[in-house]
């Protein structure tokens, strides 16, 4: 589904991305780990070409995202991206917020866009705040109406930025376990995250980035029981 | 002091064109500054340099030099150079949008700067063109941002449309200083010219801060 074969990033002289190379397959949930400054947000902001890429090829969905003469944005409408931040529209309500991409991108009539925005935000338990402002909500709400969002282009595949790293801590469980839900349905999705727990209980595989590389790579039971690389086992042992 | 009441009131309807004109050029300079503007302010904030380049040589020239001199200039220079003949009301417009465009251009350029960027990556990351997330994402938003300084730039612009009194536009201060010819008296029509400016810029502050308060909601 994701083929990265390569991936080189630099910021002017600083290169943060130094020959990343790695699969991902349909349903398969990735979680990313990996202290502060390793690449890791970097890595999945060049799945969708937020960031420009410096040298290598990104294939998803079958299309390589780094030849210059394609329509990211097609890419795009398949791909889709929570922040850490949110990012919701302030000045659109919540059902905008969810329905804007869905009417003005695809064509969708703004009654079926309604419907089916209505449809995810009971999916994420927030169906009394359709008519809310972003303002409005608390942040774990904010970032389950994000999920929503993304939802409503009905993306092959979702990209999770740090999704809980801004929540109180007691609103980090609700986004999760609409994640969660997300992984049994069959989404494919990559996660960058420091929850340690939602890597070992939901993922099919966890990648472990310093420096700019991906220090090691396996299944989590594997890789947080039985870590092989010291860099790693120094990792876990601040974490765990 | 013998304050003359009777040569304000023979005035009078002298005053009221010269205001009438003043309004007229103001509205027209806030008209085509605003989408002159707009497009200088987009053209700042381009990826290209070489893009970039005339439009902040643009910004830098106009808020550089006096008025006064882009008066002179357009009056003598562009005006005669573009249609053949000078036309004071022609030359106060175009140099009032020109002056104002830079200076709303700037406007435009920090209130669009001043959206998170997340926004425009949330837009873009669903699929959105950069125009898309524009039109419905970050202009609303920076619009909103706008509405005080625009304001105050065309409170400035109303005060400064005065500087056309100097090429014989026959806008209000030109009649102040017609009249202060005819009468050699200093007081009563410069203080009725100010307080002419006074109520045109007021009734527009308040315009522009129910404005305000009816967009803010939300």
């Amino acid at each position: 589904m994701i083929q990265v074969k390569h991936l080189k990033k630099s910021f002017g002289n600083l290169e943060v991305l130094k020959d990343i190379s790695v699969d991902i397959k349909e349903k398969e949930v990735v979680c990313v780990i990996g202290p502060s400054g390793s690449g890791k947000s970097t890595f999945l902001r060049c799945l969708n070409k937020l960031e420009d890429i410096t040298a290598g090829q990104v294939i998803v969905n079958g299309q390589d995202i780094t030849n210059p003469n394609l329509d990211i944005n097609k890419v795009r409408q398949e791909v889709g991206m929570v922040f850490q931040q949110f990012n919701l529209f302030p000045h659109k309500t919540v059902l905008e917020n969810i329905t804007l991409a869905p009417i003005k991108v695809k064509g969708v009539s703004e009654q079926e866009a309604n419907e089916k925005a209505l449809q995810l935000l009971k999916k994420v338990g927030l169906s009394e705040k359709a008519s809310s402002y972003p303002s409005e909500l608390s942040g774990g709400q904010k970032q389950r109406v994000a999920i929503a969002r993304a939802l409503a282009m009905n993306p092959k595949i979702m990209l999770f930025d740090e999704p809980t790293s801004a929540l109180d801590p007691e609103m980090v469980g609700e986004v999760l376990t609409v994640m969660k839900e997300l992984a049994a349905e069959g989404m494919t999705m990559v996660v960058v995250t420091h929850e340690i727990g939602f890597a070992k209980e939901v993922s099919d595989r966890v990648i472990f980035m310093d420096g700019g590389y991906i220090v090691e790579e396996n299944t989590p039971s594997e890789l947080f029981n039985n870590p092989k690389h010291e860099r790693t086992k120094a990792f876990l042992s601040k974490v765990l | 002091m013998n304050f003359r009441f009777d040569l304000i009131a023979e005035y009078a309807p002298f005053f009221f064109q010269g205001t009438l004109v003043t309004i007229g050029l103001s509205l027209g300079a806030i008209a085509i500054g605003t989408i002159l503007g707009l497009f200088i302010g987009i053209g700042k904030i381009a990826q290209n340099k070489f893009i970039r380049l005339p439009f902040s040589w643009y910004v830098t020239f106009f808020r550089g030099t006096p008025l006064f001199v882009q008066m002179l200039l357009v009056h003598f220079g562009l005006v005669p150079l573009l249609i053949g003949d000078t036309n004071g009301i022609i030359a106060a417009i175009v140099a009032l949008s020109l002056n104002s465009a830079a200076y709303i251009a700037e406007i435009f350029r920090a209130g669009i700067q001043s959206i998170d960027k997340g926004q425009m990556e949330a837009a873009r990351s669903l699929g959105m063109s950069h125009k898309q997330a524009m039109r419905y994402v970050i202009l609303p938003q920076a619009t909103k941002r706008m509405i005080p300084p625009l304001g105050n730039e065309f409170v400035i612009l109303i005060k400064e449309s005065s500087i056309a009194a100097i090429i014989a536009t026959p806008e209000l201060m030109y009649w102040g200083r017609a009249m202060q010819g005819q009468y050699y008296i200093v007081w009563e029509p410069y203080l009725t010219v100010a307080l002419i400016y006074l109520v045109l810029t007021l009734s527009l502050s308040k315009l522009l801060s129910f404005v305000e308060r009816r967009t803010t909601t939300g």
